[in-house]
């Protein structure tokens, strides 16, 4: 390789950071949509290179479940305080009994779904245009398809006739009032390059992504972890059992799978050998229905 | 280990979706759970087969209709590279979307079923590569078992495709007989085809040498934001955040700022936080300049000596992909980089019939789909380069002031 040329890593993230900083300089109220997974902190990460040695110009927002793990939280409000950034956090809890939702329940009910709400409430709290997200491409089929910048009307709504095509490095972020921009800046990046990204740059992770001991109990094959969030029957066979997230959401609905992969190297070298996709490992939920996601998208789901 | 991006090109059935499917089946990028979906899914397929083309089949009304009918980006990877697949569709008229996923691409696979040879959409695909500028074509001669794995067949559609690629300056065409459905010559030699001594279309991928940033003379950046960090350590601090467009920049070169056309010198160059010496294409860099002059998003900073175009009237193709005309008088914006302009289209001079490459009158408005030479007024100067000599300055698109959508690609002459 010529001195003048950038590996793959380096070119995803010449292309991320781009794309941050059209954002910033594109609309008047952009926020990133945090969630303590790989995926936004090494969001968060890009962001703080974009616009060193200035601090990120907009603030990192967390919709918190209410069932997250204690570990991802912590890590949330460390990263936040190391970079200076504003950090925004509401709570889905609060809209359930502003708006009068009802509860889901059943065995893993998962408040998932109703983020939606509490995500569009405070998109509309703060007049942000412009939402940044960690989506990948890679995740899923319906993935495939999005744009960069994706257009979302004023219900949050993703229509995929409406979708602008994206041409060259060129992003038209111009909408009308009411209208928002969802911002996936990692869009090219698969779960490998996210994870080879955060040795080479060697980002810190909350601890649950490493392998640890869990009480856990199997379900359909799956390891959950007990938490106060789910229902555990008597007829539950509850083991602890040695443990990492492959990735981090709520408690009711990431599974943890068996590891003794303790570093980022074992990590990567199981990740390297695994033969299971990331979704269909991990995400209790969208096993429910094929089209799981895409009707999520369509709802205003990130 | 780099990164290739590329596309597809293909008719409706000549097996693109198989195709792909293949290659990542084949390099091992598909895991388990999602040949679990496949296998549920296929139907009316002999026992034990899946039907690849599943896998890049997206969304669901798609899927109902049977038909693909956006651009879509898949990955894999082998050891010896990244790929990024952009799948754009072989409906006849969605040139909008092929333009679209070819902008970025370095390389363009051209499907022909081997039963059909070369056929009026494999020229239209060949002229939009030719139009934007693809450096590397691969022609790949699909469903070589339904003609018998014949050499003939195969040779006759080369000596008919080297013409076309003769006609339109095509310089890199590389031939290669498969079977996308048998796997023939995709990851694994063919065992049909002993008379093919070539590369296997993956080998060819992960070896074929794309000049990526080759252009290290003209150094092109434009402002995209301006860090002002304002804090009592960094009180004057003031550094210009954009891409490294073409070329290479040292600390100390002698710059000038266009459109204003002010001088200066590079004080400091930074990338990713870093201090550096020397900044190159796509890196995203930070300028400090010497001097405390007035620059702002969508300014270019260029060396002194070598300076791109600066003018308000331009030649350009205009591809169109809005729904609305064009009439001439029409504005819009002009988004160039970071830029953003006023635009008017002042003249349509001829529609270019992207099957022969004629120049046809243009009677009414412009449509969807069609190619059109223009002249365009900005309402200030732009500061670009030709398209052909370097794509990252002669490439725009007109954005609708009115419906804020996409509606051409630009590409400067
Ligand atoms: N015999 C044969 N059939 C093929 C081959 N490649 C694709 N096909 C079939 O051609 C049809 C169209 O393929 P598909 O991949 O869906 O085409 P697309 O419209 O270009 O995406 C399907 O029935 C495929 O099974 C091949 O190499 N040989």
């Amino acid at each position: 390789m010529s001195k003048y040329q950038l590996d793959y890593l380096e070119q995803l993230e010449a292309e991320s950071i781009h794309i941050f900083r059209e954002v910033a300089a594109q609309f008047e109220r952009p926020a990133l949509l945090f969630s303590g997974g790989k995926d936004s902190i090494t969001l968060v990460h890009l962001a703080k290179k974009a616009f060193a040695p200035g601090k990120i110009p907009f603030p990192l927002v967390h919709i918190d479940t209410g069932h997250n793990f204690p570990e991802a939280l912590n890590y949330r409000d460390q990263l936040a305080k190391e970079l200076n950034a504003d950090l925004i956090v509401r709570q889905v809890g609060d809209t359930i009994k502003q708006r009068n939702l009802t509860e889901p329940k059943g065995k893993f009910a998962s408040r998932n779904w109703l983020q939606t709400y509490t995500l569009l409430d405070t998109i509309e709290e703060f007049g942000f245009d412009a939402c940044i997200g960690g989506a990948r491409r890679d995740e899923e089929k319906a993935r495939a398809k999005e744009r960069i910048f994706s257009v979302r009307d004023e219900f949050g709504q993703w229509d995929p006739k409406l979708q602008r095509p994206e041409l060259w490095n060129v992003f038209n972020g111009r909408i009308h009032k009411g209208e928002n921009v969802r911002v996936f800046p990692i869009s090219n990046w698969t779960e490998l390059d996210i994870w080879n990204y955060i040795r080479k740059e060697k980002i810190g992770l909350p601890s649950i992504y490493f392998s640890h001991d869990r009480e856990v109990l199997l379900h359909e094959g799956q390891y959950v972890a007990t938490s106060p969030f789910i229902q555990i029957d008597d007829t539950d066979v509850v083991l602890t059992k040695r443990v990492r997230y492959r990735t981090v959401g709520d408690m009711t609905c990431t599974a943890a799978i068996e590891s003794n992969a303790s570093t980022l190297d074992e990590v990567i070298h199981e990740i390297t050998a695994a033969r299971i996709s990331e979704r269909g490992e991990t995400r209790i939920d969208d096993r429910v229905t094929e089209a799981a996601m895409e009707d999520r998208k369509k709802n205003g789901y990130f | 280990m780099d990164l290739l991006r590329f596309i597809t090109a293909g008719s409706v059935d000549d097996g693109k979706s198989t195709l792909i499917g293949r290659l990542l089946y084949d390099s091992k990028n598909i895991m388990v759970d999602q040949l679990e979906v496949l296998e549920k899914q296929t139907k009316n397929k002999q026992a034990g087969s899946i039907d690849l083309a599943l896998l890049t089949d997206g969304l669901r009304a798609e899927r109902e209709q049977g038909i693909t009918i956006d651009v879509a980006y898949r990955y894999f990877s082998t050891p010896k590279r990244k790929f990024i697949i952009a799948d754009a569709p072989g409906h006849v008229q969605y040139t909008r979307n092929m333009i679209t996923g070819a902008s970025n691409a370095s390389l363009i696979i051209i499907l022909i079923d081997a039963r059909q040879g070369v056929a009026e959409q494999t020229r239209r695909h060949s002229i939009i590569a030719s139009l934007l500028n693809i450096p590397q074509v691969v022609v790949a001669i699909n469903k070589m078992d339904l003609v018998e794995y014949s050499q003939d067949t195969y040779n006759n559609i080369v000596i008919d495709y080297a013409k076309v690629a003769s006609q339109l300056g095509l310089q890199h065409v590389t031939y290669i007989p498969i079977s996308a459905l048998n796997g023939d010559n995709i990851v694994d030699a063919s065992e049909t085809m002993p008379w093919y001594e070539g590369q296997t279309l993956l080998n060819y991928l992960e070896t074929v040498q794309v000049e990526t940033n080759a252009n290290l003379d003209d150094a092109r950046m434009q402002v995209q934001f301006v860090i002002r960090p304002q804090t009592e350590a960094l009180h004057d601090y003031r550094g210009y955040a954009g891409k490294v467009l073409s070329g290479v920049y040292k600390k100390g070169d002698s710059v000038k700022i266009l459109p204003a056309g002010i001088e200066s010198t590079i004080a400091s160059l930074e990338v990713n936080g870093v201090a550096v010496e020397e900044a190159f294409a796509p890196q995203p860099v930070v300028i400090q300049l010497a001097d405390d002059i007035d620059i702002s998003r969508g300014d270019t900073i260029v060396k002194l000596g070598n300076e791109p175009k600066v003018e308000n009237e331009l030649e350009v193709l205009l591809c169109w992909l809005g729904d609305k005309p064009l009439q001439a008088g029409n504005k819009y914006y002009l988004q160039h980089n970071s830029r953003l302009i006023r635009t008017v289209v002042k003249e349509v001079s001829y529609k270019l019939d992207v099957n022969t490459l004629s120049q046809q009158p243009v009677t009414e408005g412009v449509k969807l789909n069609e190619v059109v030479k223009a002249t365009i007024k900005t309402a200030s100067p732009l500061v670009f380069d030709a398209y052909k000599t370097l794509p990252a300055t002669g490439s725009a698109i007109l954005i609708d002031e009115t419906s804020n959508s996409t509606v051409a690609a630009v590409l400067i002459q």
